[in-house]
């Protein structure tokens, strides 16, 4: 039993013969909000997908909620339902109105009522901002309104866990703003979340741990204090004069 | 010229409740195979992009054996092979004919458009906590749906082309008809006109609908 809504002991993957996690050792208490930050290519998303199932991982334990996941025996779809994710291009459903794209899994994957599966919709939908536009198709909406639509749409399976990947890296500077906003309040309801991000701002304000990753391995972790303003490893270091 | 045009003319209108009659032979046919080859298209897509090998192989070697084969021949076949052990009439042996020729092309449509769906949106299904089935059935299926149609359209009227294959087996559709009278008049250049024009109002006709559907399913653009 841990105490921890995500622990990860040993974590390893390999795409083939690439080795992308490197016996990752990782905690998340709950409402908490962890930065993970690291170059290109250094695992980030790949440890986030494992995470929620996405990837399977290769070897070592994997707890969500104090409970070790095991993929083979367990519902990952109920696993899922419990750790929500937010992509970098959105992901939103082409096809489904906004609303549409928010009660769908509800719908589906709860079998909530349509009355009740809208009501709670738009309820999520103004708490992103986005309640004038519950009825308007995706296409019809700006990036920063897309990834607040997604958060709405991950929102209403009422996860225990958020998981963001790189929210904000594909939008236009004017609208990062937002987005991080919503991240923001979320974060400040208590949500427990994980989110990878180049947006060093956010990070200073908002989380409560930084993890640097780098080749697969996890460099070095602390506050946003110690990471930014007193790195203990060289490479931390190098990274982040990279960056800033 | 002129008096040509004003036979050929003649010939159109007077023949009009004849080849009326097997235009409807010809779009039932075209209906029904169509509709049989939907099924078997999408039955033998998901076994192509499937994991399971014998699944794939099966249905690769029926898309081969369909492309490779001239379609009079499977027609025959199907002619020849049923009605040697089923009681099965020419408009059903041809109509199943149709439809297994008509699958294979249709499956390579509906895979295409099955794969074109971008791996984010199964991602994002599935981060939901949808199962595999649902996120098919829910999310990639509609989408792949609408990207099939145009292609859909085009082996629709391909289709109902092909049906005029019919006539060797003995069923009264246009092209069937349209010989017969021209054997009866010696006037095979005129019937063959009028039975052109006839396929060429039902194509019109079918290009209609899938355009009607397009549009209804292209609301969210
Ligand atoms: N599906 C895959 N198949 C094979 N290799 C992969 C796959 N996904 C990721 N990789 C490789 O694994 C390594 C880690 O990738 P990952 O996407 O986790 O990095 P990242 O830290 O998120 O990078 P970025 O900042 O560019 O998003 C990279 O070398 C990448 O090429
Ligand atoms: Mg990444």
């Amino acid at each position: 039993m841990s105490d921890y809504m995500i622990e990860a002991n040993q974590l390893n993957k390999y795409f083939g013969d690439l080795h992308v996690l490197k016996d990752i050792d990782f905690q998340v208490k709950e409402s908490e909000v962890v930065v993970l930050i690291g170059a290109s290519g250094s695992g980030k998303s790949t440890m986030l997908r494992c995470l929620n199932f996405l990837e399977m991982k290769n070897g070592g334990e994997l707890y969500i909620q104090g409970k070790e996941i095991n993929p083979k025996k367990d519902n990952l779809n109920e696993v899922r339902q419990r750790v929500g994710m937010v992509f970098q291009h959105f992901n939103l459903f082409p096809h489904k109105t906004v609303l549409g794209n928010v009660m769908e899994a509800p719908l589906q994957v709860k079998k909530l009522s349509k009355a009740q599966a809208g009501e709670e919709g738009k309820q999520l939908l103004e708490k992103v901002g986005l309640g004038d536009k519950a009825d308007v198709f995706p296409s019809r909406l700006s990036g920063g309104q897309k990834q607040r639509v997604a958060i709405a749409r991950a929102l209403a399976m009422k996860p225990e866990i958020m998981l963001f990947d790189e929210p904000t890296s594909a939008l236009d500077p004017e609208l990062v703003g937002e987005v991080l906003q919503t991240m923001k309040t979320l974060a400040q309801e208590g949500m427990t979340m994980v989110v990878v991000t180049h947006e060093m701002g956010f990070a200073r304000e908002v989380a409560d741990r930084v993890v640097y990753m780098h080749d697969g391995k996890i460099v070095e972790s602390g506050t946003p204090q110690e990471i930014f303003e007193n790195p203990k490893e060289e490479r931390t270091q190098a990274f982040l004069s990279s960056i800033l | 010229m002129y008096l040509n045009v004003v036979h050929f003319w003649d010939s159109l209108i007077s023949s009009r409740g004849m080849f009326f009659e097997a235009a409807q032979l010809t779009l039932a046919l075209t209906a029904v195979s169509i509709f049989i080859a939907i099924f078997i298209g999408l039955m033998f897509a998901f076994m192509k992009i499937s994991d399971i090998k014998v699944l794939e192989w099966i249905a690769n070697i029926y898309i081969y054996v369909v492309r490779g084969t001239p379609l009079i021949v499977q027609i025959f076949v199907f002619y020849y092979g049923l009605t040697e052990i089923w009681m099965i009439s020419g408009f059903w042996s041809v109509a199943l004919g149709l439809a297994f020729h008509n699958g294979a092309y249709i499956a390579e449509i509906f895979r295409g458009s099955i794969q074109s769906i971008g791996k984010g949106q199964t991602e994002a299904g599935r981060s939901l906590g949808m199962s595999q089935a649902l996120t098919m059935r829910r999310i990639i299926l509609p989408q792949a749906f609408r990207r099939a149609l145009p292609p859909l359209g085009n082996q629709f009227i391909i289709g109902l082309k092909d049906s005029s294959l019919a006539a060797f087996i003995g069923v009264s559709e246009i092209f069937a008809v349209a010989t017969t009278q021209g054997a009866n008049t010696f006037d095979y250049m005129t019937w063959l006109l009028v039975s052109a024009v006839w396929y060429l109002i039902l194509v019109f006709l079918l290009t209609l609908v899938v355009g009607a559907v397009e549009k209804k399913l292209a609301a969210s653009d």
